[in-house]
């Protein structure tokens, strides 16, 4: 092993340019990690073996006929919800037993453009549906750091993988908090685009107007390369919004001061019950943050506090109409019945896992004849107020900071038992997916236990670049992002 | 006016859902669903009059396509993926009115 | 105790556009099942609608030509319901604020007009095609997605014939807009329709039964008055009419019970998360309104007016608007209105009626009946000769022309010819002459006769009249 699976996209395709590596050698020595940590780790549902190695000769190719790319080469592991040509897209769930993917979704197809290298899927909550990737139908995914707690979800498989160093980057997506969540529990850098920045196409939908997808890398840098390829306006998807992307990547220098930034504490991001370790590594994250010349001051997000509520009618009812289309007629597990009625309800219940059976039942029933208005449009109300209180906060700073979650993983099983145990843990994640604006997750810490720590950037409405900046100054004068668990 | 709420008939939205519930699925969602239920019920302390709702996160109008014929899928991958399949077309068990 | 019917239409109609409404596949009826179908319209996991902005076009214009009100915000929402011929298990369509709203129709009914005013026109996609097999159904996405507006009329109607009156109007209209060819047996339009009956009096309407989707006129109609009939004798009865959904059975010619209320469907609708609202400003109507086509009944107006039509010409003419369009193309080439329209009327029609193709597939274009025209008013043939010239090209193709020269139809208009086949005629029949100098004009007829037929029709007779004339006068 060369230890190229230790390297950043940033370091790696430095390195390819100089020829002082080839594609075909970073996948292989990828490869060989994944063969010898997958089994403890389990973030892969399907390693895409000899199509990844054939993508790395084409990529070695395409450089020696004198293409570039930062992505070139690369080898990313893509969180099996995104229709790749040709292969399953299992969600983590049995109902999608047998599909093919016909079609490539949009970011898929854009990172196929720039030669990275498409290494295989990996777990995930089925159809993105919990926070510790222990609702997946297909495997157990562990944290690097220590095997016996969760990875956190539903990207579980993709900060897993990368933390592992089973992939040099993923993909993975945000409905409630399921890139920055993960990000913060394996300890790698997580990014939810501002909704609209990345096509959803292709994306199986959990809740349409709140999912979006993003990268999870090691550097913030990395997620930088990442996004300007993942961004952009797609004729396929009306939500995709028309707006320069900007070089974010080449914007990100050795410059780490952060003179003239504001940047705000929202109060009521630390939480009631807040384990006290999390907070501690914030706040020196803030002060830390301070030091490299940031204005802190204190800012208010009160609705955000009705943000779980919001978020579990919406996006139940969304995932509601979203998931009726897995019906055993057109693709995927049928369970026969003596017609259609007894087929769906005998393929459902046999396909779906409880959890997804429990969000589509809430969802069903909060749009159901008389509570539409009492649940669903409240709620949407409730959300225009969650946006609103955003658009005045950023009136008063560039960026704000808070804590990802209340608690470093879990261990394992620990919440199965208490789905609203676990939903109240989103509380600090949901109200940008609710308000539609970005936010980064990086590693700011340790507990006493050895789990990683998240520090939250959340960022303005299509200001990817200013969250960026602050997280790389944070990242480039602090050694979190180095250190690696031991497998 | 989200205390006038009755319990979930969750035999009903089990049936709206088409998913075949377990007693012991009937048992346990009822129950935690209904502490979920109940937590939303915090939004009834909001004074939402005049608030518009939000369906979208940012609004933009008209995002039309030009009314222009693209590909389809190819014929045998469609067949591939359904369960069932005769004659090019994919099959169901006979369809009686629901 | 006197009854009263009252009668409402859903009317769906399949939008003249060249791909579907959320998704680039083509429809092509009659194609091989499921071979115009893609992620987005198999409702496959991760594919996004995208609106086709053809169809709002021709949704809105249809709004226009009947005189509803073009809707400044309209968006969209999911209808939720689980059937095997909707991909997604629910449909894209519009529920509180549709494109269109309000708008009207006027329409004879058996001699007396009448205005039935309509709700609202949304826009949505349609299902796919099933069909049974012994023991299972099979499924064909090809139509599904096509895009389908839904025409949503007031409960105005009272009786068979105003809904079939209504519907043949509302067909007549989307034919002339352009807005869809409304062909019942491609399933272009299908109604639903609500019957309730009321005591004569009643303020409150019945309880509404619904009929749903049917293409055939002849069936709405028979559905219509057998579903009066029913709940008239149910009320007349002391029996209660049951809000429900029926079905009709065509074999029997009954309406059946399908749905009562209480298994109502429950579609929850909500918002459609993936697609965008859609605005229309004022100016966007006026364009629209601008290029909106000629109605039947304008054409009617104009064909009187500006042609010199006879109103039951233009009746005729502009009943069918393929029948119409054509007339409109050959009078690009011809100013004899009349002429075009009989010919149009009597020889086209007759022998399209023994023929299964329609008039746009006839071989004798706008251009040649032009022609045909043109050689009959410069004499150079008879009526009778044009008509012969119409049914060969009808049969055979050809050009009027060649076939006027090929056949010998030129006719005769050469006085010395003419004098010497009347004075033959005069010699040979001295007693039409005789009668004709007593004062029996008629009997120059048949001078004319011995005359046409001594040319072999090619006599122009108009001449040929006048020749005779003078010489038979000149007797006197």
């Amino acid at each position: 092993m060369d230890d190229l699976h230790k390297l950043t996209i940033t370091e790696l395709s430095e390195k390819l340019a100089a020829g002082g590596c080839t594609s075909v050698g970073i996948v292989k020595d990828v490869l060989a990690v994944i063969d010898a940590n997958d089994g403890k780790v389990g973030a892969y549902l399907t390693v895409d073996r000899d199509s990844a190695l054939e993508q790395a000769r084409a990529a070695d190719v395409a450089r020696a006929a004198g293409v570039t790319s930062p992505l070139l080469g690369i080898p990313i592991a893509i969180k099996d919800l995104l229709n790749v040509k040709g292969q399953p897209c299992t969600c983590s769930s049995k109902i999608l037993e047998g599909y093919i993917a016909p079609y490539d979704a949009t970011v898929i197809a854009k990172l196929r453009e720039v030669g990275a290298v498409l290494l295989g899927r990996v777990n995930m909550d089925e159809f993105a549906m919990g926070s510790s990737t222990e609702n997946s139908a297909l495997g157990k995914t562990h944290n690097p750091w220590n095997l016996g707690h969760v990875p956190g979800g539903s990207s579980g498989g993709s900060a897993a993988c990368v933390v592992a160093d089973e992939a040099i980057a993923s993909l993975g997506s945000d409905t409630g908090g399921s890139i920055r969540q993960p990000a913060a529990f394996c300890g790698c850098v997580g990014v939810k685009p501002t909704y609209g920045r990345v096509s959803r196409y292709g994306l199986t939908a959990f809740a349409s107007s709140l999912d979006q997808i993003g990268p999870l890398t090691k550097t913030v840098k990395d997620s930088a390369i990442l996004l300007e390829t993942l961004c952009g306006h797609d004729k396929l998807d009306s939500s995709s919004i028309e707006m320069d992307v900007p070089t974010f990547s080449e914007n990100l220098t050795s410059d780490t001061s952060l003179v003239g930034m504001k940047l705000g504490l929202p109060k009521e991001y630390f939480v009631k019950g807040m384990d006290s370790e999390v907070e501690k590594a914030v706040r020196d994250a803030v002060e830390h943050c301070k030091s490299l010349g940031a204005e802190i001051i204190d800012v208010s997000l009160p609705h955000s506090k009705y943000a779980i509520a919001v978020y579990y009618i919406i996006a139940t009812a969304e995932a509601s109409a979203n998931l009726a289309r897995f019906d055993g007629i057109r693709y995927g597990l049928r369970i026969d019945g003596k017609d259609p009625l007894e087929l769906y309800k005998k393929t459902r219940a046999a396909g779906f896992g409880s959890e997804v059976k429990r969000r589509i039942i809430l969802g069903t029933y909060v749009l159901s004849s008389g509570y539409y208005d009492a649940y669903y449009k409240r709620a949407q109300k409730v959300r225009t107020l969650i946006r609103n209180d955003f658009t005045e906060v950023f009136k008063q700073c560039d960026a704000i900071l808070a804590p990802v979650t209340p608690t470093p993983a879990y261990k394992l099983g620990e919440k199965t038992n208490d789905p609203l145990e676990m939903y109240l843990d989103d509380i600090l994640t949901t109200p940008t997916n609710l308000a539609g604006n970005c936010a980064l997750s990086l590693p700011c810490g340790f507990s006493s236990g050895g789990l990683p720590i998240g520090l939250q950037i959340i960022g303005d409405s299509f200001d990817e670049q200013t969250i960026l900046k602050v997280g790389h100054a944070y990242e480039q004068t602090t050694k979190w992002h180095k250190q690696k668990p031991e497998l | 006016m989200l205390g006038e709420k009755e319990g979930m008939d969750i035999n009903y939205v089990a049936h709206l859902a088409r998913i075949d519930l377990t007693e012991e699925e009937t048992t346990l969602f009822q129950g935690q669903l209904e502490q979920v239920l109940h937590y939303v019920e915090q939004l009834d302390e909001i004074d939402v009059s005049g608030v518009e709702p939000t369906a979208h996160a940012f609004p933009v109008y008209n995002i039309l396509r030009k009314d222009e014929m693209g590909q389809s899928l190819g014929h045998s991958a469609v067949i591939a993926n359904a369960p069932a399949a005769s004659d090019g077309e994919i099959r169901v068990p006979k369809i009686i009115d629901q | 105790m006197k009854y009263e019917a009252t009668i409402g239409l859903e009317t769906h109609i399949m939008q003249k556009t060249a791909s579907k409404m959320f998704c680039a596949c083509e429809y092509e009826y009659g194609a091989a099942p499921n071979t115009h179908v893609c992620p987005v319209c198999l409702g496959y996991p991760g594919a996004l609608p995208m609106m086709n902005e053809k169809a709002i076009e021709l949704c809105c214009k249809a709004g226009l030509l009947l005189d509803c009100e073009i809707n400044s915000h309209s968006k969209w929402d999911r209808k939720n319901y689980f059937y095997p011929d909707m991909a997604k298990n629910y449909q894209i369509t519009q529920a509180d604020e549709p494109l269109c709203l309000g708008g009207h129709l006027e329409v004879d009914v058996n001699g007396e007009l009448k205005t039935f005013t309509l709700e609202r026109i949304h826009q949505e996609e349609n299902a796919a095609k099933n069909t049974h097999v012994a023991g299972a159904s099979l499924v064909d996405y090809n139509r599904a997605g096509t895009a389908l507006m839904e025409i949503v009329s007031n409960p105005c109607m009272h009786s068979s014939e105003d809904a079939l009156a209504y519907l043949a109007s509302l067909k007549q209209i989307m034919e002339y807009g352009e807005i869809s060819d409304c062909n019942p047996e491609k399933g272009q339009i299908r109604s639903d329709v609500n019957v309730s009956v009321r005591p004569v009096g009643q303020k409150e309407l019945g309880s509404k039964v619904e009929i749903k989707n049917m293409n055939s006129f002849a069936f709405i109609q028979q559905a219509i008055e057998y579903e009066i009939d029913r709940q008239t004798s149910l009320l007349e009865s002391g029996g209660a009419i049951v809000q429900e959904t029926r079905g009709f059975d065509s074999d029997r010619g009954e309406t059946f019970s399908q749905r009562t209320k209480e298994n109502a469907h429950d579609y929850r609708y909500f918002p459609e998360p993936d697609l965008m609202p859609v605005k229309i400003s004022t100016e966007q109507v006026e364009l629209w309104r601008s290029e909106l086509p000629e109605l039947p009944v304008q054409r009617r107006t104009r064909y009187v007016n500006e042609l010199g039509l006879p109103e039951y010409d233009a009746g005729v003419l502009t009943a069918d608007k393929a029948t119409s369009d054509w007339f409109e193309r050959a009078m690009q080439h011809t100013k004899n209105a009349k002429a075009a329209s009989n010919f149009v009327m009597g020889e086209m029609m007759r022998l399209l009626s023994e023929q299964d193709f329609s008039i746009s597939e006839s071989k004798v274009t706008p251009e040649k009946l032009a022609e045909i025209i043109a050689l009959i008013d410069a004499k150079t043939i008879s009526t009778g000769a044009g008509k012969q010239v119409f049914e060969i090209i009808f049969n055979e193709g050809g050009e009027p022309k060649k076939i006027v020269e090929e056949k010998g139809m030129t006719q005769v208009s050469d006085d010395s010819a003419l004098e010497s086949w009347a004075d033959d005629a005069i010699a040979a029949n001295p007693r039409p002459v005789e009668e004709y100098k007593a004062g029996n004009t008629a009997s120059i007829n048949f001078l004319m006769g011995q005359v046409m037929k001594a040319s072999r029709g090619k006599a122009n007779p108009g001449a040929v009249m006048q020749v005779l004339k003078k010489k038979l006068d000149a007797f006197c």
